[in-house]
């Protein structure tokens, strides 16, 4: 897939003319949505849905093989007592550890995603972050989540950002999908985030992701709206779609299903897989699989009934 | 509340209570340890309250500095239920507040009660004023250009007051309701001879969504934290109501040194309705312009 | 089927226990009425009955009125204003704990969405009467002179599209200033009325300061021309409006103000933020059922930017969930009575037959009940009678405008003025449109947002006087 190529004037001109959005109101719509009731057969599907969505995460300095690998069997069967609970739809770790991922889940189905770029800051240079790439995809990842360059967004300088991200994309060419990470807690304003989701999608990205889990706010509803506007809206304009990952900051079973009713009601259902909607969390899991368990059984169940790895 | 006002009928022992300050919606004892005898109107001994110390205010001052984003951040609305709330909350501790009075002013039992109903009163009326000072206060100004003009108040920031000293409820109340219902936050000094009420008052404030560091209530002697307060160069006003009349001048010049607004003691009849000096002393005027065109 | 079907979600009745049948509540008490009259009021979305009302008489609006005057003169205008406040705050503390019960009450009687009583009307009513129980006994301050006194007994007709907001949009003012009331909940919607003349009970308020006398035209009407009245208060349509404005030219002097209806403008620039425009727009027709006054209910859109915008809005209205208003997802609920369906029909077919082009997202309409679907009408202008008469149901006019100036013209095109609507990223274009608009309240980048403290009133036949703030204060003071 070839990468449009965009003049450094227009490239600006474009992202600063699209429409603003205005914070009070789509707070006021995401709160909104977050108030619908998801009960009985509803939440049953909300609730396998979410957990085949998630991109069971561990991203920290002192992971090891052993660490990667007992998240990895998790993956596979997130429900020691239940086989019926769905798989999660990835596992994400760091580019050294892709190639333990990579074996612990080979056959399985569950894909293996690895950051990359210099992650989380995204402070280094086009080619060591290009290096990182490379080594991720060889080790066996067929998911790369790259960071953008936020100083140079911020600095105005739009080129920078979008030609990094055409080089990534690149660099992944048929081997592994793209997200692109906005780190939407660095940009702060939802129009930044609209201008940003629009440069990653013109520039190629397959997926846009909000966070990197590593800043505080990470994932939000309103700027998830935002982003799920944008690609909705990118689609009706240019024919492709591209996915949307939320991660950081969801931890119950709660925030999980608000999410899904945004994406229902916002891009709409044809978003509502794992192919197009993932949500990066760790916790998250064993709530969902709680909640999943109440429903079953018809009472509260315990942290001691789930694994933590 | 000491037991030494009544005799005792039965051999049970009171389990007395501890006065500490009140300092981000938490009971430190003074950092510095110390602690002062405060006695009733008899001479009797009622408590040992916290004798504070300047670390004291100075921590005081820093959590008002902090609380204060979120309470003139939050709606009008908000903080005129939170008042309200503790007003509700006074109001079901009625007997206990009149006896601490009497116990500690020597008033009549009848005359507490007058004391206590006219400060949860006292608090109702601030409560009811959090959402429409601006609508008094504020104003759209006829500017002469296509331009919409608009001035409305907004709250000063930390405020330092010297509750009265001869006043130890009503008159506290008096003090510090205006000061924190339009957003500003408090770092209050009880009387020196009269702690204990105010005490009881934290009390009520930790229990009623009053959030921690919008009232912070300091306990021991004027003479020693007032000039803390007075040259503190993060408070944004204080109120002097409560200095011995050679030390007001002193404090005021202290003040001077960031210019503060200050508040002057004058002759208060607390039990009169107050006008609104006591709130426009914390308010400031904001005017904004901005052009009308297509 | 879709992939993610919200199952149904309701909320229970359990929380509110309806009575066979209600008196009149005539000073402090439930009382029968004189004549025996009753009628019925059904719930709209299954037309089950909920409980039989009595019809108040002439006699039983003596009743109430002269209990209102012995309340007055009595108890409550020699009652200081710090006392009166604390009543006021008692009331607004026990709709908040009852806050529930009232909003399923509200929905069972009215309609509309519990969503939007529970999140809505319910906060709204408590904030009224909290708001103004602060002023009671400040009213010096209240710009209108150092001692403003209450003219006396108050006649109140309310209408039934937000019943106990309406109700504490007119008592709770009435109250703070120091006057005693009789208000006359609408005929299809008394219930949450009569749940707060209990709520009075619970707050020990003096008997006769409120009084309910529940009933259809003719018990407002004897209201509005009683001779014992000092005010008149009317909130509804501006043919009845005109009729009690000619009832109180002549007779004694009353004070008088209304609250009417209005054919809102909602202006869209070509800069305006597109998805909240596109979502205000939507809450400005949809929002309950679009039985509002100042509903948005023309889209005048800048012709430049009108396709896209009708794309967003059709895809938009794609998601809104009509139906059973006790769904806590519901987004649209019933309309509020089968007279009110049939007007709202009558006019979407003559928007068809002048020539306007009518759409509707599909949704799937309950057999029992009174539904109206979402409904859009294109290529309107200002002639049609749609784009004229106020319709009071969910149907919005689209027509387009090219620069402002032809906005604001277009905007102001109409015998009401009851509000409008702004988007645009501008800020002097929000101002300068806003200034030369003729609507008493004005949205900029928002829609239907209500405040105790903000005045909402029109110019025009949408009325006159004001309900809110400050200046909301004078339509029950003697200035």
């Amino acid at each position: 897939m070839t990468a449009p190529t965009q003049a450094i004037g227009e490239l600006r001109g474009f992202l600063h003319g699209l429409p603003g959005v205005d914070r009070v109101g789509a707070e006021a719509r995401a709160t909104m949505l977050a108030s619908r009731s998801i009960k009985t057969s509803a939440k049953q599907w909300a609730l396998d849905a979410a957990i085949s969505m998630i991109d069971l995460t561990t991203l920290e300095g002192q992971d090891t093989p052993g660490k990667v690998r007992a998240l990895c069997a998790k993956a596979r069967r997130p429900d020691p007592a239940d086989p019926t609970a769905p798989m999660v739809a990835a596992v994400c770790v760091y580019p050294d550890l892709a190639g333990v991922a990579a074996a612990a889940l080979a056959g399985s189905g569950v894909h293996v995603a690895s950051v990359a770029t210099a992650f989380p800051s995204g402070r280094a240079s086009l080619e060591v972050k290009l290096a990182d790439v490379k080594s991720a995809i060889a080790a066996g990842a067929d998911e790369v989540d790259m960071v953008i360059d936020r100083g140079a967004f911020l600095a105005g300088d739009y080129q920078v950002v979008f030609d990094e991200i055409v080089a990534v994309r690149e660099a992944c060419a048929d081997a592994a999908h793209l997200k692109v990470i906005l780190e939407t807690g660095e940009l702060v304003t939802l129009d930044n985030v609209r201008r940003a989701s629009w440069l990653a999608m013109l520039a190629g990205a397959d997926f846009i992701k909000t966070s990197t889990g590593k800043v505080s706010p990470a994932a939000t509803l309103p700027v998830t709206l935002v982003m799920l506007e944008a690609v909705r809206d990118f689609r009706d304009r240019h024919g492709r779609q591209v996915g949307v990952k939320a991660a950081g900051g969801i931890r119950t079973a709660k925030d999980a299903i608000r999410y899904l009713v945004l994406v229902n009601e916002t891009a709409g259902e044809d978003w509502l897989e794992p192919r197009w909607f993932r949500i990066g969390a760790s916790s998250l899991l064993n709530d969902l699989l709680m909640q999943r368990t109440k429903m079953m059984t018809g009472h509260y169940s315990g942290p001691d009934y789930f694994t933590l790895d | 509340m000491s037991d030494a006002a009544a005799p005792a009928r039965s051999s049970r022992l009171a389990v007395r209570k501890t006065y500490k300050l009140y300092i981000g919606g938490a009971f430190p004892r003074s950092e510095s340890g110390r602690s002062y005898p405060v006695t009733d109107h008899k001479g009797s001994f009622l408590a040992n309250a916290a004798l504070a110390s300047r670390k004291d205010a100075r921590d005081a001052v820093s959590a008002a500095r902090k609380a204060f984003a979120g309470w003139s951040g939050a709606t009008a609305y908000n903080r005129g239920q939170v008042l309200y709330r503790v007003a509700e909350l006074l109001e079901g501790r009625r007997a206990q507040f009149a006896a601490e009075v009497r116990a500690a002013e020597g008033l009549s039992a009848r005359q507490a009660e007058a004391v206590v109903d006219a400060s949860i009163d006292r608090w109702v009326w601030y409560a009811g004023w959090s959402d429409k000072i601006m609508q008094v206060r504020g104003s759209a100004n006829p500017v002469a250009g296509p331009y919409f003009n608009f001035s409305a108040p907004e709250p000063t920031g930390v405020v330092a007051v010297l509750a009265p000293q001869d006043s130890s409820l009503l008159g506290f109340v008096s003090v510090v309701a205006p000061a924190v219902v339009s957003g500003s936050t408090v770092v209050v000094l009880a009387s020196e001879r009269f702690p204990l009420p105010a005490v009881s008052l934290s009390e009520v404030l930790a229990t009623s969504d009053v959030p921690g560091g919008v009232i912070n209530v300091l306990t021991g002697r004027t003479a020693e934290i007032a000039p803390w307060l007075a040259s503190h160069m993060d408070v944004n006003a204080i109120d002097l109501t409560g200095a011995p009349g050679d030390l007001a001048d002193d404090l005021a010049v202290a003040a001077a040194d960031n210019l503060k607004r200050v508040l002057r003691p004058s002759e208060q009849d607390w039990a009169l309705t107050p006008r609104l000096d006591r709130m426009h002393a914390y308010l400031e005027t904001k005017t904004v312009w901005h052009p009308i065109g297509t | 089927m879709a992939k993610f079907e919200y199952a149904p979600a309701p909320e229970s009745r359990s929380v509110v226990s309806l009575r066979e049948s209600y008196g009149l509540f005539i000073n402090g008490e439930f009382t029968s009425g004189t004549d025996g009259g009753m009628f019925k009021t059904i719930s709209p979305a299954t037309e089950e009955v909920l409980a039989e009302v009595t019809e108040a008489g002439p006699a039983d609006v003596d009743r109430a009125v002269a209990a209102a005057r012995h309340a007055y003169e009595q108890t409550w205008s020699v009652m200081p204003g710090a006392e009166r406040a604390k009543y006021l705050f008692r009331i607004a503390r026990i709709v908040q704990e009852r806050a529930r019960e009232l909003a399923v009450l509200e929905s069972l009687d009215n309609g509309k969405p519990i969503r939007e009583s529970r999140d809505v009307d319910i906060p709204l009513v408590a904030a009224h009467f909290f708001y103004h129980a602060g002023w009671a006994d400040k009213l010096e301050y209240a710009g209108y002179g150092p001692a403003p006194r209450p003219l006396g007994v108050a006649g109140q007709v309310i209408p039934w599209n937000f019943p106990l907001l309406m109700l504490a949009w007119k008592i709770a003012p009435a109250l703070a200033c120091g006057n005693t009331v009789v208000l006359k909940p609408a005929e299809t919607t008394p219930l949450t009325a009569l749940a707060f003349a209990g709520i009075c009970q619970q707050a020990d308020l003096p008997p006769g300061v409120v009084n309910i006398v529940t009933g259809a035209g003719e018990t407002g009407r004897a209201l509005v021309t009683h001779p014992g009245i000092d005010k008149v208060a009317f909130t509804g349509s501006t043919e009845v409006g005109k009729e009690i404005a000619r009832a109180c030219a002549a007779g004694p002097r009353k004070k008088l103000t209304l609250e009417l209806g209005g054919k809102a403008a909602n202006i869209m620039f070509e800069d305006a933020p597109v998805d909240q425009a596109v979502e205000g727009i939507v809450n400005g027709i949809f929002f309950n059922q679009g039985h509002v006054c100042c509903a948005g209910s023309r889209l005048l859109v800048q012709e430049s930017v009108q396709d896209e915008v009708l794309a967003s809005l059709r895809r938009r209205l794609a998601t809104l969930r009509v139906g059973d208003p006790l769904d806590k997802n519901t987004d649209v609920g019933a309309i509020n009575s089968a007279a009110q369906l049939a007007k709202i029909r009558e006019l979407s077919q003559a928007g068809e037959a002048e020539g306007a082009e009518r759409w509707s997202p599909p949704c799937e309409l309950p057999d029992r009940g009174f539904w109206f679907p979402p409904t859009v009408f294109t290529g309107v202008s200002q002639a049609h009678r749609i784009a004229r008469e106020e319709i009071f149901g969910p149907v919005l006019s689209v027509l387009t405008f090219r620069t402002p100036a032809e906005a604001v013209e277009k905007a102001n095109n109409t015998p009401y003025g009851l509000s409008a609507g702004v988007w645009t990223e501008k800020g002097s274009q929000i101002l300068w449109t806003a200034a030369r608009l003729r609507a008493g309240v004005v949205w900029a980048n928002t829609f239907n947002k209500f405040d105790p403290a903000s005045p909402f009133g029109g110019y025009k036949e949408s009325g006159y006087g004001r309900e809110g703030g400050r200046h909301g204060l004078e339509a029950y003071l003697d200035v």
